[in-house]
């Protein structure tokens, strides 16, 4: 399959990148990782006049804590966090993402910026952000801003960045002694979208109550959900199976989605009650555990 | 728009079109045909390719985002006229049916040994789970990677 004709850029500053974007709006698409633009090109179901190829920037990918928040550069690859030491001993919720996103060979090109910016609900890195509270910094033509990840899709395949704007880095909260997170995804085979998936992150308090919960969840409605009921449910209480059961009725409730060939909506639905139930389970051990 | 890369330790250079896929620069204009195209469709990794070390599928890169990059294709396991130990294991055990799908797990299983030299069964099943067999024959493709991996243990190359 070939794509439409296209003008190549490669900036090899952010300044750069960004002036270009200015100018050329709406008929200019990012290439980062390429690893969801390209097939979408060659289907003809994106067709931009420009790509703008930010793989020539320097300085746009890392892993680091500094600050009290953990930094990922946009241009990480998502084989970067998966082989981060960092990341598989300190943010458990993250390192096991890194490992279910698409395939091995393709996450040595996807980037982590580049799976939240193309806002597609059935990316596994939006909901691990929700639930771990992250923010993201988008760098424009006119200056930089901050954007909580909360907020930040809008809609199917469409986030609160501007045209103009490339998501440099994704920033996540340090979290506090006796955290711990898990993903969990079912997909029909390696490389497919979740049939459903859900990301948990939770915080214990001196007296075994949950201080701090975040659960997101992916490829269950138009947008990434973040499961506020559920959260709220075990936010100050004791994290006991009763509790836990209804966290996880309260994500299906939340939770949107489809039938299509993956399942019927019941079927998903109960699949995010499931699934939230056991990333809870593992969240909770891996607190309990210092992780 | 001139691209210039280096395949197997072999300078090239070629004037594309921007849309030009990596792999049909390699194949095409290059004619180096050892690269297989597959689904298209960043599914099966039959183009898988190294680029500075690592596999990626070249069926899912603009041949511009190769420019001054360092390529390795299947071409380039043989080193003076003796096959690497992972095809002589592909051999040994039989790791094929059609061969569609061999040039890119040959190249996913190159860069995975060399990072990890004595794998489990898991590991290298993790490891090609991007590549598919539509054969399905992943049981000696498995025992072939392990058959290099004994063999450049024992100093095979």
């Amino acid at each position: 399959m070939i794509p439409a004709a296209f003008e190549y850029h490669a900036p090899s500053t952010v300044g750069e990148a960004t002036a270009l974007l200015a100018k050329l709006g709406e008929d200019a698409k990012i290439l980062s990782g390429g690893q969801s633009l390209i097939p979408l090109m060659k289907l003809r179901l994106a067709n931009p006049l420009h790509l703008v190829d930010i793989n020539g920037i320097a300085g746009l990918a890392y892993i680091r804590e500094a600050d009290g928040v953990l930094r990922i550069g946009g241009l990480t690859r998502e084989s970067e966090l998966e082989e981060s030491e960092l990341v598989r001993t300190r943010y458990p919720l993250l390192h096991d993402t890194s490992r279910v996103i698409a395939d091995p060979v393709v996450r040595n090109l996807a980037t982590v910026g580049g799976n939240l910016a193309h806002g597609d609900p059935a990316n596994d890195h939006p909901a691990t952000m929700l639930a771990l509270g992250a923010e993201v910094v988008a760098v424009g033509a006119k200056g930089e801003r901050r954007l909580p990840i909360a907020s930040f899709f809008t809609g199917p395949f469409a986030t609160s960045l501007k045209p103009d704007e490339i998501l440099v880095e994704i920033r996540v909260p340090m979290p506090p002694a006796r955290s711990g997170g898990a993903y969990l995804k079912l997909e029909r085979k390696v490389g497919d979208f979740a049939t459903a998936a859900v990301a948990a992150q939770l915080t214990l308090g001196a007296n075994g109550v949950c201080d701090q919960v975040g659960i997101g969840l992916t490829n269950v409605g138009l947008t990434p959900i973040k499961a506020a009921r559920a959260e709220a449910a075990l936010k100050g209480k004791t994290p006991d199976e009763a509790t836990i059961k209804r966290a996880a009725e309260l994500a299906a409730e939340a939770s949107e989605p489809a039938a299509d060939l993956r399942g019927s909506v019941e079927y998903k639905k109960d699949l995010v009650r499931v699934l939230t139930a056991r990333a809870l389970r593992k969240a909770l051990e891996r607190a309990r555990a210092g992780r | 728009m001139l691209v210039k890369l280096s395949i197997n330790g072999e300078k090239h250079e070629a004037d594309v079109e921007p849309r030009l896929l990596l792999v049909h620069m390699i194949r095409e204009v290059l004619r180096l045909t050892g690269t297989h195209i597959g689904c298209d469709t960043t599914h099966c990794g039959a183009c898988t390719i190294l680029m500075d070390g690592r596999p990626v599928k070249s069926c899912t890169m603009f041949a511009v985002q190769a420019q001054g990059k360092q390529l390795m294709t299947v071409e380039g396991l043989e080193q003076g006229g003796k096959l690497h130990p992972l095809q002589e294991g592909f051999m040994a055990e039989h790791g094929l049916q059609c061969g569609y799908c061999t040039p890119g797990m040959l190249m996913t299983s190159y860069a995975f040994l060399k990072k990890h030299p004595s794998p489990t069964e898991d590991d290298i099943r993790w490891a090609i789970s991007g590549n598919l067999c539509r054969c399905t024959g992943y049981v000696n493709i498995v025992k072939s990677v392990q058959y290099a991996a004994a063999k450049i243990s024992q100093g095979g190359s």
